[in-house]
């Protein structure tokens, strides 16, 4: 075996664990990553990693209602088999993790305590504080480490993944790269290549990832053949700071340990939150969803959050409403939060100057997650309903010797990801995937014996692409170009979309591609760490996933999760609901698949069923009262319920 | 975006640029928009997009490592009006109220190698986390049960210390630290007390002190307490570097009556 090895991009939770997992097996790991594999974006996740537990099973909980709340969150779109194995598997993650020394928060007894988080009414939730995600990563980067003192995995830190490596027939054989300090691009050989280079926020202008997520990975092998799925399923945070450089998230846990969101009743308040009395607040959500309260799932709290702004009781009439924790709209004392909520309450009084335990925080939904991803296969398991362990089709895209895991690939949200769903994915498809990939290297001919023009041909049409880049002497400066671009992304395709915005982003995606083509000007020609060079090859990057996510969008003509679709004509019927306004779900056309493809350098669309062998499809909409509770003190129609 | 009055709508920055590791630093002017929650990275950002100096010539774009922007990846750890700190959290108006008027100066850390520009090169503490065994050694990822119960009082003191983000802010800060010593600082004094608190790190808790008591160990350490001052989490790193110096004096004793 060792003279085998596997090549993973992309540092974070999914990248790791699936390090970790082969080093484990056996295979030897070149780990790639663009930052210090610690400085990762799965940093940046706060709230939680659900799983079923003691506790929850013993109210009625079990795998199983993982399982079905996961695919319901995510309108029915998600394959179910790789859903339901992630939601098996779940409980021995955590404990895999507690015995890394995670040091999640503990009950006074010494177990590990649990919190609720959207789209369930169960505590199926641990967590680290609210940097989970930044707790989960320094395990995994700890025993990574450990590997790496053995031998087992070289890291490549500062490094870029420019372009997968195809032999003739077909297969993914290694990769190109690129010193991102000296400038050298080298090729390198892989028996099997990992993708885990996660979402693509950075295209929407501001989001709530790091600006590291451009999404250039997924499109650079999509660019030579691997296909996307879903890519018109972005998911929209209801709770973050607005910012011009990024929208900082307010994790869904602020709301899970009895954060409320609430508008003034009166338009165009002005008074001060505090001095605002309880009688003369609308808690939409609780008024709206009477059992799910403030924890329904994020694309339906976005769109009330939306809404309720849209009919002009946002706070001084624009677009922020309030997410509350202080003691008064809780009743949970200050000491309580301060130690559940920590590291989102410092987030917030570093940016905004303001304690949010003793004045309500003022938040707007901001782009978030990636469900879409690159399209990777499954191998299902008749007999369990789950997936077939150790096969190696399991996370492999359409690419042979190709795989994608965590939020880089499509496969487990659907439409719509539940909170804490996320730290769970990337570190299940790791694990899972990794005895898989043993099997796939293992039973074909070692890429040693490949030929090395096929890799030098490789890095030369990387260097001529860098050439033609460095030469460009136009006068389109790639971050303004980026600029463009994020602000259409934003505008036209997040929370409410409407064919003909659509269009109209496709006419300029058109036009800012031409402008690169032809017009760019790169402000450093340099052959040392030259930023502007990487930014600009992701800039491109971003071009194109764009094209592929608006022209779904433009394509399915239904509403599903996070895609909410309104009719051209009813897009300024502001005096009707939004869900009287947007075409419903439409399942006997539209439960399928997205694929995209890049052919002869355009976006083609195709399509797939759906794996809804376990769950029938049923209607969703988390017990919405359907007579609107007039509030007091207005007789204006408010956010209407329907 | 509003501007309320005691923002400028412009700011002078002046920053120290090098062109690559042994090439001599020089400083460049710009003066760039900015609004009420502008901070040091988007300022920056906003130099790539148009990067014009003060005094009207184009220029490359400075370096500079960013990620998350919200403090806690450690990427834009620079030093920024004199004080090492995370680029992302500087408010520009914030700063800008301690100087009224004055440019804002920022500059690499001066502990490590520079790459370019603000990039420098960190990568000894990474190393140094190795040295120590930071990690806890586990008999692999299969489905073996929990992890030892931990009470609360005790992830108490764990949780903020498992929050370094490996910036370096404290390695900056200190007088003992220098580029062209072995000093490991503490950062690293405050990870082994994390590690040797775990059930199971304590394992390799012997394996940790032999290396916080050789060269450029916990003896080094000046109590100079800068560390603690400028760290961005507010770790409790003086407290940290008491407990490895107690720990250092019983494995001393152990060690002297062969254990």
């Amino acid at each position: 075996m060792s003279h085998k090895r596997v090549i993973v991009v992309g540092g974070g939770l999914a990248g790791l664990s699936t390090s970790m997992k082969l080093a484990e097996e056996g295979v030897a790991v070149d780990l790639f990553s663009l930052v210090p594999v610690k400085r990762s974006h799965s940093v940046c996740a706060q709230g939680g990693i659900n799983a079923c537990n003691d506790v929850a099973r013993q109210q009625g909980y079990s795998e199983w209602e993982h399982f079905d709340e996961t695919v319901f969150g995510g309108d029915f779109l998600a394959n179910q088999p790789p859903v339901l194995e992630m939601a098996r598997m779940a409980p021995s993650i955590i404990d895999m993790l507690d015995r890394m020394g995670v040091p999640f928060s503990r009950t006074p007894e010494g177990n590990r305590d649990l919190r609720l988080f959207g789209g369930s009414l169960y505590k199926r939730t641990f967590y680290a504080g609210a940097t989970t995600g930044q707790q989960l990563l320094y395990a995994l980067d700890e025993q990574v480490r450990h590997h790496e003192v053995q031998g087992h995995i070289t890291k490549y830190e500062f490094w870029e993944f420019l372009a997968p490596v195809m032999d003739p027939e077909g297969r993914c054989v290694g990769i190109v790269a690129q010193d991102m300090r000296t400038m050298q691009i080298r090729s390198f050989r892989a028996d099997a290549v990992v993708m885990a280079t996660g979402g693509n926020g950075l295209l929407f202008g501001q989001s709530t990832m790091s600006i590291i997520c451009t999404g250039s990975g997924t499109a650079r092998c999509y660019q030579i053949g691997a296909k996307l799925g879903n890519p018109e399923f972005v998911q929209v945070h209801p709770t973050a700071i607005p910012g011009e450089d990024k929208c900082r998230l307010m994790s869904e846990s602020a709301r899970g340990e009895g954060g409320r969101l609430w508008v003034p009743k009166k338009r165009n308040d002005t008074r001060h939150p505090n001095d605002i009395p309880e009688a003369e607040r609308d808690y939409f959500l609780e008024r709206l969803y009477p059992k799910y309260k403030n924890i329904v799932p994020r694309d339906i709290a976005t769109r009330e959050i939306f809404y309720i702004c849209e009919q002009g009781y946002g706070i001084g009439g624009g677009q922020m409403v309030y997410l509350d924790l202080t003691e008064k709209a809780t009743g949970i004392p200050y000491e309580t939060l301060k130690r559940k909520l920590g590291g989102i309450l410092e987030i917030y009084k570093k940016f905004r100057g303001v304690d949010p335990l003793l004045e309500p925080m003022k938040i707007y939904p901001a782009v978030h997650y990636s469900m879409g991803g690159l399209w990777v296969d499954f191998a299902r398991d008749d007999k369990t309903g789950g997936l077939k362990k150790a096969d190696p089709r399991n996370q492999m895209t359409n690419i042979t010797g190709l795989y994608a895991a965590g939020e880089a690939d499509y496969q487990y949200h659907g439409a719509n990801r539940l909170g804490a769903n996320s730290l769970l994915s990337c570190i299940f498809t790791g694990l899972f995937m990794a005895p898989g990939i043993r099997k796939f290297i293992e039973s074909r001919p070692p890429v040693a014996d490949q030929s090395q023009q096929l890799y030098d041909t490789a890095v030369e049409k990387q260097k001529a692409a860098q050439t033609r880049l460095l030469n460009s002497k136009g006068s389109d400066n790639p971050y303004m170009l980026h600029r463009e671009l994020g602000r259409a992304m934003s505008d036209n395709v997040t929370i409410i979309r409407c064919n003909s915005k659509l269009r109209q982003t496709l006419e300029l995606i058109e036009s800012l591609k031409d402008r690169f083509q032809n017009n760019l000007g790169l402000p450093d020609s340099g052959l040392w760490n030259n930023q502007s060079l990487a930014f600009a090859r992701a800039c491109w990057d971003m071009m194109l996933l764009s094209e592929a996510i608006t022209m779904a969008a433009l394509a399915r003509d239904e509403s599903r999760g996070s895609h909410f679709k309104i009719p051209d004509e009813l897009m300024e019927r502001h005096d009707l609901p939004l869900d009287q306004r947007s075409l419903p779900r439409d399942d006997e056309h539209w439960l399928k698949t997205t694929l995209v493809s890049y052919v002869d350098g355009k976006a083609v669309l195709s399509y797939e069923p759906v794996d809804v062998s376990l769950v029938a499809p049923r209607a969703r909409n988390y017990g919405k009262v359907t007579a609107p509770a007039a509030p007091e003190g207005t007789k204006e129609p408010l956010a209407a319920a329907h | 975006m509003i501007t309320p009055a005691d923002t400028p709508k412009t700011v002078k920055l002046n920053i120290l640029r090098q062109d690559t590791p042994d090439s001599q630093p020089y400083w460049q002017n710009f003066e760039v928009p900015c609004s009420e929650s502008s901070n040091v990275t988007s300022l920056l950002r906003s130099i790539s997009a148009n990067p014009v100096t003060a005094q009207g010539t184009k220029v490359a774009p400075p370096a500079y490592e960013a990620s998350c922007l919200e403090e806690v990846c450690g990427s834009c750890t620079m030093v920024i009006n004199g004080r090492v700190r995370q680029a992302c959290s500087t408010l520009i108006r914030k700063i800008q109220a301690q100087n009224p008027g004055e440019p804002i100066t920022i500059e690499p850390m001066t502990k490590f190698p520079v790459i370019r520009d603000l990039v420098v090169d960190r990568s000894r503490m990474f190393e140094n986390l190795k040295r120590i065994k930071a990690w806890i050694p586990i008999d692999g990822t299969f489905n073996l049960g929990p992890g030892p119960k931990i009470t609360p009082e005790e992830q108490e003191i764990m949780y903020p210390l498992s929050r370094c983000m490996t910036c370096g802010s404290c390695l900056e800060a200190c007088p003992q630290f220098t580029r062209d010593n072995a000093f490991v600082g503490a950062q690293i004094f405050s990870i082994a007390r994390y590690y040797n608190m775990h059930p199971n790190g304590q394992k390799d808790k012997d394996a940790r002190m032999e290396v916080l008591m050789g060269d450029g160990g916990i003896t080094d350490c000046g109590n100079a307490q800068n560390c603690v001052k400028v760290c961005p989490k507010d770790i409790p790193l003086t407290e940290s570097i008491g407990v490895i110096g107690r720990a250092a004096t019983v494995y001393s004793i152990k060690k002297f009556f062969g254990k």
